[in-house]
């Protein structure tokens, strides 16, 4: 423990990989922070990290981790704040180097960045060949190619490199909650097994880790939910004690708002089972949390507790899924919809008649008509309506005719097909299983940043 | 008495995935509404709002202090935010569907 402080402040810099920057740096300069912590990594960013580290050994970080540093550095170094993230992606060892060339270029003191690594565990899946649960057959019986595995880290690996007096942290597969939590546990001396407390500090870490989710913004609804200034939405922070309890609030004069509900939305987003969520630090328990409004945009929440970790870690796999092509066309006016309907028979037939794509891998939309609902609410006349028909192919080429051939719709009909876009991207397909968490093991590797 | 009305006036939902699961959060109002939800929002009627997309048994858990209610639906998802073809993958759209249920 670097000293006794009786309150962390913890802010929230991203909640998603294409976060906006502009919050996170109002944060860093104006909030007072002692770790500003990044979430940068989804199940498919992770993936796609390791797709692009395949083709350029230098990549696999997030694309907007030097834009993001550039923004904060000068405003971390000079308030002490120690960044954390896991922007490392499929290379944190990269990123870590990225990081302290622009230390040596933009702080004030010396920079010491931490790359965490170990969550790569593509050799160890390989050999102990768990059973994958989207199919529920072993690793080995999948024919595609596995381009990476990665096993959700916890906070302990991250107490280290807090340990070793880095400025900053780059971590892989590090879970979201335990960005947050591995601060909390470094500064207040928790265990592997305060489990009560750990788990408070992973609902502290959970209601951040969304960042604007948390301050009004994906909460807002003009009508229901009506939150001012959207356009600037402040992201939150947390003044966090000793016992893992917490007040949330967010900058004065920044946009959104921060009440108990937009608290109690973001406790229950993403958590099935509220009485175990299952982090690789904890099983918190959050059934016993309550919100107390403290102040304007300020939130206290209480109550959170835990149960002993899993002995597993979640793998994250991500398989070669061949090529997915997407094309899209509108249509408006009288009998939007059964032109729509026309169309997207014609694209299916030539598809499959010329272009010898498999029926079952054909997929057609009507956006407008209820196609995000899935058929559940489907409306027979839309004023408007856009056909969306994408399929998943083994060659690019096949991929390339599903856009093709919506865009000839244009002159070939039916009448009045405007707006066609088309698009071919590669598939990577995101599968999970478990592994021992003793075949995992994380290391850190120092860097220093001259200045 | 029995009144009638709309989820969009009682309640904020929000949903998440986890796989093949759509995870519905519902946060009712105030405490009326949540002694309303809390007999007439079982997990039988969202099921049945949710229709052929449910594949299994829909589990509800209820935060009685928030308040506010968890309802899982397994197989909603089909394929998962990065097998299904669907547009919204992680049917974070699909939130809203469930504020045109007549309750």
């Amino acid at each position: 423990m670097s000293t006794a402080r009786t309150t962390l402040r913890l802010g929230a810099g991203a909640g998603f990989a294409g976060d906006r920057i502009d919050p996170a740096q109002d944060l860093a300069e104006h909030g007072k922070l002692n770790y500003l912590i990044f979430e940068c990594l989804g199940e498919r960013t992770v993936a796609t990290g390791h797709a692009r580290r395949l083709l350029d050994s230098t990549a696999g970080y997030d694309p907007l981790l030097e834009k993001r540093m550039r923004a904060v550095f000068p405003h971390t170094t000079a308030s002490g704040t120690t960044v954390v993230t896991n922007a490392g992606g499929a290379n944190p060892l990269a990123a870590a180097e990225l990081v302290a060339r622009i230390a040596a270029e933009v702080s004030i003191g010396s920079a010491r960045v931490a790359a965490v690594t170990g969550d790569d565990v593509l050799e160890q899946v390989l050999r102990h060949d768990p059973v994958v649960w989207e199919t529920g057959r072993p690793l080995s019986e999948h024919s595609e190619e596995l381009v990476s595995a990665n096993a959700y880290i916890g906070a302990e690996a991250v107490i280290p490199a807090l340990d070793l007096g880095a400025n900053v942290v780059i971590t892989g597969r590090l879970a979201d909650p335990s960005l947050y939590l591995a601060p909390l546990a470094f500064e207040f001396g928790w265990q592997p097994t305060d489990y009560a407390t750990l788990g408070a500090g992973t609902a502290v870490g959970h209601l951040l880790e969304c960042a604007g989710q948390l301050t009004g913004g994906y909460y807002a609804d003009p009508v229901t939910k009506p939150v001012s200034n959207l356009a600037f939405l402040g992201f939150p922070f947390a003044d966090v004690q000793a016992d893992g309890s917490a007040v949330f609030g967010k900058l004065d004069g920044s946009g959104g708002t921060l009440t108990t509900r937009t608290c109690a939305e973001q406790l229950l987003y993403e958590v099935g089972d509220p009485a175990a969520y299952l982090t690789p630090d904890v099983a918190a328990d959050f059934t016993g949390v309550s919100f107390t409004q403290v102040g304007l945009n300020r939130v206290a929440v209480d109550g959170a507790t835990g149960g002993i970790r899993p002995d597993e870690l979640k793998v994250t796999l991500g398989f070669r899924g061949g090529w997915l092509g997407e094309g899209q066309i509108s249509y408006a006016g009288p009998r939007a919809l059964q032109r729509a309907e026309l169309a997207g028979e014609i694209v299916s037939v030539r598809l499959r008649e010329v272009h010898g794509l498999d029926a079952e891998n054909i997929f057609v939309e009507f956006i407008g008509a209820g196609a995000a609902f899935r058929g559940l609410d489907f409306r027979s006349d839309p004023h408007e309506v856009r056909l969306r028909v994408t399929a998943q192919t083994r060659s690019f080429e096949a991929a390339d005719a599903v856009g093709w051939e919506v865009e000839s719709l244009y002159t070939n009909g039916p009448a009045a097909g405007g707006g066609a876009r088309r698009s071919v991207t590669e598939v990577l397909s995101i599968r999970s299983c478990l592994i021992p968490r003793h075949l995992v093991t994380t290391n850190v590797h120092l860097l220093e940043g001259r200045s | 008495m029995t009144v009638v009305v709309s989820l969009d006036l009682l309640a904020d939902v929000r949903t998440g995935d986890k796989g093949d699961t759509l995870i519905l959060a519902v946060l009712p109002r105030d405490d009326a509404a949540y002694r309303h939800l809390l007999f007439r929002l079982t997990p039988a009627v969202v099921s049945s709002h949710f229709g052929r997309l449910v594949i299994g048994d829909v589990r509800r858990t209820v935060m009685p202090q928030l308040p506010g209610f968890v309802f899982e639906l397994p197989g909603v998802l089909g394929g998962g935010v990065t097998g299904s073809p669907s547009l919204d993958g992680h049917g974070k759209t699909l939130s809203y569907h469930l504020l045109s249920l007549k309750i």
